[in-house]
């Protein structure tokens, strides 16, 4: 007889069984949400702006770190996590760049996790860092649910990837605080990318983010991303609560309909 | 996709609840998903047959609530039912809108079994 599935309740001891019925109301990804405000913190305390780099995967997330870091890494003082399923390619492609670089190999999870991002951080100083950059797992579907305890995300679509998968994503691209349209570059041998309708599909989504088209190949192109690295840098720096554009709060507005 | 470690999570905080009413078993679990939550509901349910095996949640019937996706207009302010991937107001069309209901992944209730109280104290309840 086991205490656990109830299999051991008779018709003999029926009587000895009561029934309750307990309201809960709590987000499911609250063990999640608690260990991201904890990151968060963390953050907060060493004036680290983190920022959440996702995309489908070979869209541009490294390449744009290497660039970022070539022409902002003597005014702004960068680390960063990447997350793959396997190898540490990435972080060391980050480190021949003189960057410190933490990898989290998830093996099959196919997301980042808070846990995951707090495991790392026991591996990374934080004193002096000016921008956190996590790198995401490659993959625009589950990324988006999983605050980190960082404070925006970015996502990146490349212009051969199709312009209306913001519309096939609405969940990612809701999420996104910034769009960057990478690989930009391609556009003068493409004919089936309009960057104006990737543009509405994520005005669509109620979202009023930032579309950038921009090449890791064309420095000029990156420079609005640059500005908007500051900007955030600046509001975190003024002292700004600064949380990831879709939040689980909002869950919690509207029970009891 | 992440539906398994999203059960999981669920689980835990299920076991958590369950000790601390002194529950021997959980017979309901109701969630509410909505459209924009990034959860599939059918995906969740089979994920569920999976995370519940050994625990207090093993014989669980779990109920889903799926609601719509609503959004209120910054422009004209009216509320509408609007598909998951295109958040335009219905009335006049502005893309500038707060969404009120479909982003909810939420624990609604437990439905638990408890030892019954007289049984504390080895009477039989009156029947």
């Amino acid at each position: 007889m086991c205490d656990t599935c109830g299999c051991n309740v008779t018709k003999g001891n029926a009587h000895l069984v009561d029934k309750k019925s307990v309201e809960v109301l709590q987000n499911l990804l609250h063990e999640n949400d608690h260990a991201a405000e904890h990151n968060r913190e963390h953050f907060g305390r060493h004036g680290v702006l983190a920022v959440n780099l996702m995309s489908s995967p070979g869209s541009g997330k490294t390449s744009l770190l290497e660039a970022t870091i070539d022409a902002l890494g003597d005014e702004l003082s960068i680390a960063v996590i990447e997350g793959d399923l396997e190898t540490e390619n990435d972080a060391n492609r980050i480190r021949a760049r003189g960057v410190p670089a933490v990898q989290i190999t998830t093996g099959q999870a196919c997301h980042l996790d808070a846990h995951m991002v707090h495991d790392a951080l026991h591996d990374m100083e934080l004193d002096g860092i000016d921008i956190l950059s996590i790198e995401n797992v490659g993959n625009l579907v589950c990324p988006a649910s999983f605050d980190l305890g960082h404070h925006a995300n970015v996502t990146l679509l490349s212009v051969t990837e199709g312009d209306d998968k913001p519309a096939k994503y609405p969940v990612m691209f809701r999420a996104a605080d910034v769009v960057l349209l990478s690989k930009s570059d391609l556009l003068d041998v493409l004919d089936d990318f309009d960057t104006e309708k990737a543009r509405r599909h994520v005005r669509e989504l109620a979202n009023p983010a930032p579309v950038m088209n921009l090449s890791v190949r064309r420095p000029d192109s990156l420079d609005q991303w640059f500005s908007w690295l500051r900007e955030r840098v600046a509001e975190l720096s003024a002292g700004e609560a600064m949380k990831p554009r879709v939040q689980p709060e909002g869950a919690s507005l509207h029970l009891g309909s | 996709m992440h539906e398994l470690s999203v059960c999981q999570g669920l689980i835990r905080q299920v076991q958590r609840i369950a000790e601390e009413n002194e529950a021997t078993a959980v017979d309901r679990i109701l969630l509410r998903v909505g459209g924009l939550s990034g959860v599939e509901p059918p995906l969740l349910m089979h994920a569920f047959e999976i995370a519940r095996m050994g625990t207090l949640a093993e014989n669980a019937e779990l109920e889903i609530e799926e609601g719509p996706v609503v959004v209120k207009c910054q422009e004209c302010g009216g509320s509408s039912v609007v598909p998951v991937n295109r958040l335009l107001c219905s009335y006049c069309g502005e893309w500038k809108v707060n969404v009120t209901e479909g982003e909810e992944l939420l624990l609604l209730s437990l439905d638990l079994q408890t030892v019954a109280q007289d049984s504390k104290t080895d009477k039989p309840k009156e029947q």
